[in-house]
Parts: structure tokens; sequence; C-alpha cells
């Protein structure tokens, strides 16, 4: 092992410090299991216990490996699906290929505002510091799944559609979650302390939560170029099954790339937020010398 | 592989996707590795959690 490696095992072993996003379950836990008044929602529910900043880093150095696999190998099928079994559309020729980026990328990119909204109730309600992580590593992956989404979208509307881009109600509201991820990414930077970046962060973003459902019913409360739901709909999906199929491939193989990425870019932030309080409280040592 | 007449737009959203998660994927392992060296270095220094918390103690 090499020495970062061991620096960062040994932080993650020195759980009885200060590290202010560090105080977590796992102390209050092990106290309150000394004391033999264990939480019932820890006996309920031992996953909870991984919401621990020091568990969260030895679970994501054990199941990343797997993640990474299993990524490739979802990619790996989908891929063939989508290029050596999927049929050609019998309206849209090849172009529906396109399909299987632009859909799971936009799937994605609304589930991370989902996933960020919860993580902001965290934050909020019981202000929980992995919920804070949580919250914002994932503005970043849900910026660049919805740009994927928007710069996909745009080049299959051109040959479909022939405009790149019109502004119609879908369009403009995934606009809108564009922009509204990025404005997120910097309010966290423009703050230099995360606690207070996060509770603003977690406000914003649970207000603009309110685009997610504009951005679904969209198709069906305006008169839109963009097609309605074909996946997703009450009756059923309208797409064949050889189309079909593919399309669920890669959406899952999106989807546990986000994972993948959301666990590394968490741990990551931990070690962040780790490197800063060690030298925050150096620095107050030697005023305090 | 034939993929018709629009094959410039499929190949360019693919092209662009792959971009985006190549930097992805590459923004989060830099940054691991620089996490990791600052932590390091501090520790290399002598500063750890355990020992800014407690300067006093014996190493």
């Amino acid at each position: 092992m090499h020495a970062a490696a061991a620096a960062v095992k040994t932080s993650g072993q020195n759980r009885s410090q200060t590290a202010s996003f560090d105080r977590g379950g796992e102390t209050g836990a092990k106290a309150a299991e000394s004391r033999g008044t264990v939480p019932r929602t820890y006996m309920a529910m031992p996953l909870i216990a991984y919401a621990n900043p020091s568990r969260f880093l030895a679970l994501t150095e054990r199941v990343l490996p797997w993640l990474v696999g299993a990524t490739a190998i979802a990619f790996g099928i989908g891929l063939y699906q989508a290029f050596w079994v999927a049929p050609e559309d019998y309206q849209q020729g090849e172009t529906v290929r396109i399909m299987f980026i632009h859909v799971p990328a936009a799937w994605l990119g609304m589930m991370c505002w989902t996933i960020m909204s919860v993580s902001a109730l965290g934050t909020l309600v019981w202000r929980h510091p992995l919920a804070d992580v949580a919250l914002k590593t994932a503005a970043p992956l849900g910026a660049a799944f919805t740009f994927v989404c928007l710069v996909t979208g745009s080049l299959w509307g051109r040959p479909m559609w022939g405009t790149y881009w019109v502004w119609d109600a879908r369009l403009t509201s995934v606009l809108v979650l564009f922009l509204m991820y990025l404005g997120l990414i910097a309010l966290w930077r423009t703050m230099e302390d995360p606690t207070r970046a996060g509770r603003a962060a977690a406000i914003l973003t649970l207000v603009g939560a309110v685009n997610l459902p504009i951005i679904k019913f969209s198709v069906e409360w305006w008169n839109t170029l963009h097609q309605k739901a074909s996946v997703l709909r009450l009756g059923g999906p309208s797409i064949d099954a050889s189309i079909l199929v593919p399309l669920l491939i890669m959406a899952m193989a999106f989807t546990l790339l986000f994972i993948t990425l959301h666990a590394a870019a968490m741990r990551n932030e931990i070690l962040r937020r780790r490197v800063r309080t060690l030298r925050l409280r150096q620095a107050q040592a030697a005023q305090g010398a | 592989m034939d993929l018709g007449p629009h094959a410039i737009f499929i190949i360019a959203a693919y092209m662009v996707a792959t971009a985006v998660v190549l930097t992805l994927t590459v923004w989060v392992i830099i940054d691991y590795r620089a996490q990791c060296r600052l932590l390091a270095e501090l520790e290399r220094r002598g500063i750890t959690r355990k020992s800014v918390a407690h300067p006093s103690a014996p190493p």
C-alpha cells in the first residue's frame, strides 16, 4: 500500500477526533452500544450504519472495483445491443441509436436532482453530514448528464425536426434544469464555509425540485415538438421490445456509471473536508501557541 | 456498419457522450489522488486529527 492510501486508512481510523462533518452516526452508535441503548433504527436498519463518513470510506474502498466492473460490462452489453441488435426505426432510421444515450442521460439528469432533493432534506432536517456531501458531489454529475441530454437531443433534432433547437416546453425546462445545476455549483464555490454553503444549496435544491414535474409533464401540458412519453407512461411502453430492451440496458449502464462516479466523488469530498479540517485546526493551534 | 445519411449526427452524439464520461472519470481520479497526496503530506508533517486535537500527546 502506498503512502497516500495509508494516509487515507489512518485518517479513517481516527474516528474519535473532530472533523466537524465527521460527527456522525458511528460514534454516537458506539457510545449507545456501550450503554446498552442501541438506537432502534440501528438494529432495524444496519445499512444506516454506513451513513457515516469513516464507514462510508471503508465501504467505498470495497465496493468501487465491483461497481467499475459492473458498469463496464453493462456498457459493453448495452452498446452491442444498441448498434448490432436493435433495428433501425421505421420512421427515424439509424438516428434512433442516439436515443440509447439521449434518454438515459435525460433520466439521470432528473434522477440526480431527485437524489439531491432527498439529500437536501437530510441536510436541513437531520443535518446529516453525508447528505451534504451527497448533494454537493451529485451536482456536477447531474450537470454533465443534463448537458449530454441537451447536446445529443440537439444532434438528434437536426436530422429529424430540421432544427438543432426550438423553445418548446420540454427543451426549455431541461435547459432550465441545466442552468440550475450550474447555479448550484456556483453557489458552492462562492461560500468558503461548507456548512453554510450546504444549507443554502439544500434550500435552492428543494426550490428547484419544482422543475422536475414540469419537465416530466411538459409534453402533456403543452403542445411541444418533443414527442410524448413513450417508456414511463400509463398503459406501458409504446416502444417495440427490440428497441426497448437495449434502451433499458443502456439506462442501467448509465445508472451504474452514476452510482460509481457519485460514490467516488463522495469519497473525494470526504477526504477534502478532512484536509480542510486539519489545516483549520492546525492554524488555530498555531495561533493559540 | 452503415449508419445511413445521418451518420455524422450519430457519431457526434456518441463522441460528446464519451468525452463527457471520460472527463468526469479523469476528474474523479485526479481529485482522489490530489486529496490522498494532501492527506499524506499532512501526516508526514505529523498533523493528524489525533495530534491536532491533543498536541501534547505522545506520538
